[in-house]
């Protein structure tokens, strides 16, 4: 089945006119159809215009031309925008809103060939580790229905896992693309901050948001990572560092990388599957040449108090402008403020509400220094945490999620019990480096997927698909798609 | 775990931040909140009075663009999504007596 295969592998088959884009695009859209019902990634399918997008491409295929990525679907996170299709972030405030314009990373996919399609459910405005906090319905965990697929982008993730597309794009401010990529058994990227133009992206926490690809494994992803990548004269906060062929290191060879476990990462509350399968896959890389060490990250235990601050009162700021004004749904009042206070009450949920008082609160005159300035000075010895580590190992080793998928409903009542399942994830976006998810087995009963996080230096993108992939095509834990799944297929 | 402010008025809040709240989601969330302030609370464990906040993980300073005239959204695109408009404006609650 055409849907199941990778970008590499449709590369080869496309230029050899072994398959059209179109059949591979027919390909998705049917497996949607097969699976959705009961996955529910998806919030709406623009199927006319995948199909002319595809016709496109087969016709760019025929005249030869050399884009990277010419006639591969890729599904896209409701965050970002793509001019003519609707744009909601899982949120009723957003009602009937349509992107006037492409995101640069969207901007970029076209330009490279490929076929962009499908708004993928997301907590709403990205706020959340489970998808639950979208208000159009929760996706399911494609390995156990009855469990989340993480989040914030659970759409992209359980797309992936179910093949109903080849690849997809997620934001990622405190785990949201590494966390469910683990979840659902996925590779998953945060790219450095600055790597990618986040102009188009619906702003979540500025300091914070990085886009980045999920796909099936890890040179899928080194292939996306290196289109989205670099400067963006509409980002100012984009990087103008060169993109390297992040594929051209993919040998399978690391001998010599040092690799750091950082101590304070596998100590209690950790599930003991979780924590085997991560001990297991250290002493795999070890056996194929990298030399691994204990490091210290001595402000861990910090990272998750300091994210919810920092990303709370930058949210309050970004979501300010979603007033009933200038787009989305609108309550009318006598005056502003009550009109204001009344669309802001009835097109927001639970969750993106309580982030908003609590930024709100943290910025606020007389509380300021105590929680937001106190929180950006503990951010500076996060960093320098990373940093100093950096100085004697060339990527860092850890678990991606303390457990596997959890049960629907189990955490959505306790939001702090949800915010610390976003440990291991939360230290890599406050530092501003960089991160990929690779999975490293499953536990026993039920089958749910493991995720390995990659840790690298800011650009250290290459050095983690060099490592992930020498790891993922020596163990082969990626090849493993739900039973269901392959049966409907 | 540490003893949460006594002083977070989850309503005043709400209200700095234009949020309508029903009673059942003040008091819901004032409890929520309650619970995530004293977890917050961990950050005064540290000494951090010879560090400088990070505001941006990558600093750049002083981005700027050539002054140059180019095209910038048309008038109608930016007006389509507008939940009221006429006569090409939003159209808004009356601000001025």
């Amino acid at each position: 089945m055409l849907n199941q295969l990778t970008i590499s592998e449709l590369r080869t088959k496309l230029s050899k006119r072994a398959a059209s884009a179109k059949e591979v695009t027919q390909a998705c859209l049917d497996q949607i159809k097969r699976v959705d019902p009961q996955v529910r990634a998806f919030l709406s399918v623009d199927e006319t215009d995948a199909i002319a997008q595809a016709e496109a491409a087969d016709r760019a295929i025929a005249a030869g031309l050399p884009q990277p990525l010419l006639g591969i679907p890729i599904a896209i996170k409701d965050v970002l925008a793509v001019k003519g299709q609707p744009l909601q972030c899982g949120s009723k405030i957003l009602d009937k809103f349509i992107s006037p314009y492409d995101a640069t990373s969207i901007a970029k996919l076209r330009k490279a060939g490929a076929i962009l399609f499908g708004r993928l459910n997301m907590d709403e405005f990205a706020m959340g580790s489970s998808t639950e906090n979208s208000a159009f319905g929760h996706t399911r965990n494609p390995w156990d229905l009855d469990r989340v697929p993480g989040g914030s982008s659970g759409g992209s993730s359980a797309a992936v896992a179910a093949d109903e597309c080849i690849a997809s794009l997620g934001s990622d401010t405190g785990g949201s693309i590494r966390q469910p990529a683990a979840l659902c058994g996925v590779v998953g990227v945060k790219p450095t901050y600055g790597r990618v133009s986040r102009f188009g992206l619906v702003a979540f926490a500025s300091s914070l948001d990085q886009i980045g690809p999920f796909t099936k494994d890890v040179r899928d992803a080194a292939i996306l990572t290196r289109v989205l990548a670099g400067h963006d004269p509409l980002d100012s906060t984009s990087i103008p560092e060169p993109v390297p062929d992040y594929t051209a290191d993919l040998k399978g060879e690391i001998r010599g990388l040092r690799l750091g476990l950082p101590k304070e990462y596998f100590i209690g509350g950790m599930d003991k599957e979780v924590s085997a399968a991560v001990q297991t896959a250290v002493k795999h890389l070890e056996s194929l040449g990298a030399q691994v060490q204990e490091i210290s990250l001595p402000h861990t235990d910090y990272a998750v108090a300091t994210y919810y601050i920092v990303a709370t009162a930058e949210a309050s700021a970004n979501l300010a402008r979603f007033d009933g004004i200038r787009y989305g749904i609108r309550v009318e009042g006598a005056d502003p403020n009550e009109l204001y206070m009344k669309t802001r009450g009835a097109g927001f949920g639970a969750e993106v509400k309580r982030r908003i008082i609590l930024g709100t609160y943290v910025l606020s005159s007389g509380y300021y220094d105590a929680y937001y300035l106190r929180a950006q000075k503990v951010r500076t010895l996060i960093r320098q945490d990373f940093l100093k580590a950096f100085e004697k190992v060339d990527a860092i080793v850890t678990p991606t999620s303390p457990t596997p998928a959890f049960k629907a409903g189990e955490k959505s009542d306790d939001p702090l019990q949800m915010y610390l399942s976003d440990i291991f994830t939360i230290s890599c976006n406050l530092a501003g480096i960089s991160g990929i998810s690779v999975p490293c087995g499953f536990t026993s009963s039920p089958k749910l997927p493991i995720g390995l996080q990659l840790l690298g230096k800011p650009f250290g993108e290459g050095t983690l698909f060099r490592i992930a992939h020498a790891y993922e095509q020596s163990t082969n834990w990626h090849k493993e798609k739900p039973e269901w799944i392959t049966k409907l297929s | 775990m540490p003893t949460p402010p006594s002083d977070f008025d989850v309503k005043y809040v709400a209200n700095l931040a234009r949020i309508q709240l029903t009673p059942e989601e003040e008091q819901k969330f004032g409890a929520q909140l309650n619970n995530i302030l004293g977890y917050i609370e961990k950050l005064r464990e540290l000494d951090v009075s010879s560090v400088e906040a990070t505001a941006h993980a990558v600093p750049l300073v002083n981005v700027t663009r050539k002054d140059d005239v180019r095209p910038s959204m048309p008038h109608e695109e930016a007006l389509r999504n507008a939940p009221s408009k006429a006569n090409g404006l939003f159209l808004v609650p009356k601000i001025v007596e």
